[in-house]
């Protein structure tokens, strides 16, 4: 029972690997998680913007988001998988290596990001949130979609 | 009462009935003596004023109740109709606007009534002696029960009058509640309830509005229309608990100076047929807190219909889109394993869902009157500030678009027409000299042509002269001189919707045209539509919209860009053509293939649209789809052409708003995303 019960200071994270990092964001901005599937090129779009898949219907635009936080690009593997978040009212996808489980993180645990973290430019970070002997760097899907409307309009 | 659920009913209604109002003053400048009209007029300020009253807009009510005092007058013939009492009208229009539009954005408090009452009191006071027809000195009836402040205007007097001469009798009711009642309210609402039952409540004092705020003592009364007799009425009162006194008196009228004021028919038909079926619930039905009920008389053509939220219908157009995709993909599924039987049935599905989806469409339909109505108003404002005299025409208003189209259409129809009345129409004088009729005529016609809606504006003004055009044009360097010379004439008139040529306010003063019309071009092209203009010089211009009938789901070809799926919009295609890589010339950089002696610019969309450099290069056929956007035409080479289809126009959402090129994505059978190409973009990126 008490395991359950989530106390204030908690909060449950989605933590995923992009290459060799583990990177996590909020669960309550994660809508599902999807496998890898036909994604459409959209010309003239932001490179990060791997293109748009079909969503039961709607058609949502998918960030690569190791393009986005300018980290060595990789292949497709069959562990990659698409993360669709909504971030106030815009739903996207985001490619991600591999998705790797659901965790409690004691917000205690969180240390506000430093300029740089693993090469990842500091305003696309909420902290490092430090769980046992590993470190999740937290990420601000705010900027990282925010930003990205802004570059579409220039 | 929560009165926050009736709210959008009450805007929209006010609405409509404000609308209403301005077309039956529009009507009435032209034929003043036109009774039914007045009493059309009459109704809907009465609808609004009862249902402000009971939504406790206390402004909204005080201005149509002294507007009803004028329209009282106007109706009885004792004031005539004039264009200064038409100018207060519609000067109460505008301010009920105001006023309900002020609580549509929250704050009722922001517009000043007052100077504008004590014109109308004024008005009512000044051409009436007699103080029975004004309502700031109302009658106070004599007979009333001793120690009754009971006052009665003269709408009350006249409904207890057409009463009385049905033989229904009109009785005080005075109640009272015993002290330390709780529920004041409620007690109300149930006494309220129990004379209902027994007749017609046509004033309570204090006001409903107060009675349920429970601003008052511990007695009340109401007038109520019954046959029953005052014992029954007491009897029915006392039974409900709590309630000390029920004292039911009957009100005999003096006969007062307003019966000799009043023509007998009026007394009669009037008051019997209009007043007292709308009375009963603006009054007594305040409690119970029914807008709705005032207006259901008010509407006498008509079917049922119902109103529904805009949004419901949205997403029920979405769900048959959903169905239509997932449609072709059975489709391709019985295809591609040759079921039969799977094949017969989808093609009886397709019946049903096209059918569907063609209800579907015209449940979004509405009718573009809905937008005209609002423009006799403003022509005629706009004429009077130019001192210019203009009849506008307007047909066929019953046409129906899609309800996005609606939204949209209104701005660039309002801007067409104020070109024509400011810079179209001449002075009367020159009109004269000129040897035409002095009175301008605007026509504003609305008609089916195949799937698409034809809107037009032509006035019989003095035309948009081609020179001056030209001129204006190559001052600002949008053409050069050789290009002005060659250029013909309704190609030069053209310009107008060029971007750049009328954004200064000199062009509009020069060449009495332009103002913002490129605004008007692109507002019309993002509707999926195009305009285009034909002038003579003394004889008028014609402005033509063609709109589509609906933005969610067209035909759409199919083609195939090396491995990539492209949409193109059927409406935006003129033909496909196979060329050979030899008809492609080049001028001044540009590949062009002439068809038809027409020179055409090619677009390679592998090119365009990034998929690679030199693709088809060394291919010796090639695939020419030859588009269109407006007068403008291009060749779009692709590599194959798939075919025709139904597609779901879906947005690519925020992130991707900005992209060039592309207008939108669809669905495909096999659950594929293929993006549609926005033609006219694709004019400007070219080779």
């Amino acid at each position: 029972m008490a395991e359950n019960t989530l106390m204030n200071n908690e909060l449950q994270i989605v933590v995923f690997k992009l290459g060799r990092e583990d990177y996590g964001i909020s669960i309550l901005q994660v809508q599902e998680i999807k496998r890898l599937t036909d994604i459409t090129r959209v010309p003239h779009a932001p490179d990060y913007i791997t293109g748009v898949i079909n969503l039961r219907g709607s058609v949502l635009p998918v960030i690569d988001l190791k393009k986005r936080l300018d980290l060595p690009a990789g292949d497709y593997m069959d562990s990659t998988r698409i993360v669709i978040v909504k971030v106030e009212d815009i739903i996207v996808g985001m490619i991600v290596d591999a998705v790797l489980e659901v965790t409690t993180l004691n917000t205690d645990s969180i240390e506000p990001p430093q300029t740089v973290v693993s090469g990842v430019n500091a305003q696309y970070l909420d902290g490092v949130g430090k769980l046992d002997d590993r470190l999740l760097i937290l990420l601000n899907l705010e900027t990282i979609i925010g930003v990205a409307t802004e570059a579409v309009k220039a | 009462m929560d009165v926050n659920q009736y709210m959008g009913m009450f805007l929209e209604e006010s609405r409509e009935h404000l609308q209403a109002l301005n077309r039956c003053l529009l009507d009435l400048e032209n034929d003043p003596r036109n009774l039914p009209l007045l009493d059309e007029i009459f109704r809907s300020a009465h609808t609004i004023k009862g249902m402000s009253a009971t939504m406790g807009f206390t402004a909204v009510a005080e201005l149509t109740h002294e507007m009803e005092n004028i329209l009282d007058l106007l109706r009885k013939g004792q004031l005539p109709a004039s264009n200064s009492i038409l100018d207060i009208l519609f000067k109460c229009v505008d301010t009920l606007e105001q006023l309900i539009e002020a609580i549509a954005g929250g704050n009722e408090l922001n517009v000043d009534i007052k100077p504008l009452i004590k014109t109308l009191t004024l008005l009512a006071t000044g051409q009436d002696a007699s103080p029975a027809q004004s309502e700031p000195a109302a009658v106070t009836v004599a007979g009333t029960v001793e120690g009754s402040d009971l006052v009665l205007d003269d709408t009350e007097i006249k409904v207890i009058k057409a009463a009385n001469n049905q033989g229904i009798r009109a009785f005080e009711v005075k109640v009272e509640l015993r002290s330390g009642c709780l529920l004041k309210s409620a007690r109300v609402y149930m006494v309220m309830n129990a004379l209902d039952q027994l007749g017609d409540v046509i004033k309570t004092v204090p006001p409903a509005e107060e009675l349920e705020k429970e601003n008052f003592g511990l007695e009340f009364s109401a007038i109520i229309l019954t046959d029953s007799d005052p014992d029954k009425i007491s009897h029915a009162i006392l039974s409900i608990s709590e309630v000390d006194a029920a004292v039911a008196t009957q009100i005999n009228l003096p006969e007062s100076p307003l019966s000799t004021a009043d023509t007998p028919a009026t007394a009669i038909a009037l008051p019997t047929e209009v007043i007292v079926p709308e009375a009963g619930p603006n009054t007594a039905g305040a409690p119970m807190g029914e807008p709705t009920v005032a207006t259901a008389d008010k509407k006498p053509k008509g079917g049922q219909s119902v109103r529904v939220d805009i949004d419901k219908l949205d997403s029920l157009l979405n769900l048959v889109g959903e169905l239509v995709i997932n449609k072709t993909r059975l489709e391709q599924i019985g295809l591609s394993h040759k079921l039969t039987d799977l094949v017969e049935t989808i093609e009886q599905m397709d019946r049903v869902t096209t059918d569907l989806q063609t209800v579907v469409m015209k449940v979004r339909m509405v009718p573009v009157g809905q937008v005209f109505n609002r423009f006799p108003r403003m022509v005629r404002d706009l004429s009077r500030d130019l001192h210019k005299e203009i009849n506008l025409i307007i047909q066929g208003e019953e046409t129906e678009l899609d309800r996005t189209v609606i939204d949209e259409i209104g701005d660039p129809l309002v801007h067409l027409l104020r070109n024509a009345i400011d810079h179209g129409i001449e002075s009367p004088q020159t009109r004269k000299s000129n040897g035409k009729n002095p009175v301008g005529e605007i026509r504003l016609i609305a008609r089916h042509e195949g799937n698409n809606v034809i809107i037009m504006v032509e006035d019989d003004g003095g035309g948009i002269d081609a020179d001056v055009i030209k001129k204006i044009a190559v001052e600002k360097g949008l053409i050069t001189q050789a290009e002005s010379d060659k250029m013909e004439n309704a190609e030069a008139v053209r310009l107008v919707f060029v971007p750049g040529f009328s954004t200064a306010k000199v062009v509009s003063d020069v060449s009495g045209r332009g103002v913002g019309m490129d605004a008007v071009r692109t507002k019309i092209e993002s509707l999926g539509g195009m305009v285009d203009v034909e002038t003579k010089i003394n004889e008028g211009s014609r402005f033509k919209i063609r709109l589509p009938l609906t933005l969610a789901i067209i035909q759409a070809l199919l083609v195939n860009v090396d491995k990539e799926i492209y949409a193109i919009p059927l409406g935006s295609i003129d033909s496909t053509i196979n060329i050979s890589s030899g008809d492609i010339k080049t001028i001044q950089n540009q590949e062009v293939i002439l068809l038809r002696g027409q020179i055409i610019p090619i677009v390679r969309l592998a090119k365009t649209l990034n998929i690679c450099q030199a693709c088809n290069d060394d291919q010796e056929e090639l695939f020419v789809t030859i588009v269109h956007m407006g007068e403008q035409k291009a060749g779009v080479i692709v590599d194959n052409l798939i075919g025709q289809q139904e597609i779901v126009i879906k947005s690519l959402g925020k992130l991707l708003a900005g992209i060039k090129v592309i207008a939108g994505a669809t669905i495909l059978g096999n659950g594929q995303v293929a993006l549609i190409l926005d033609v006219g973009s694709l004019m400007q990126v070219k080779g």
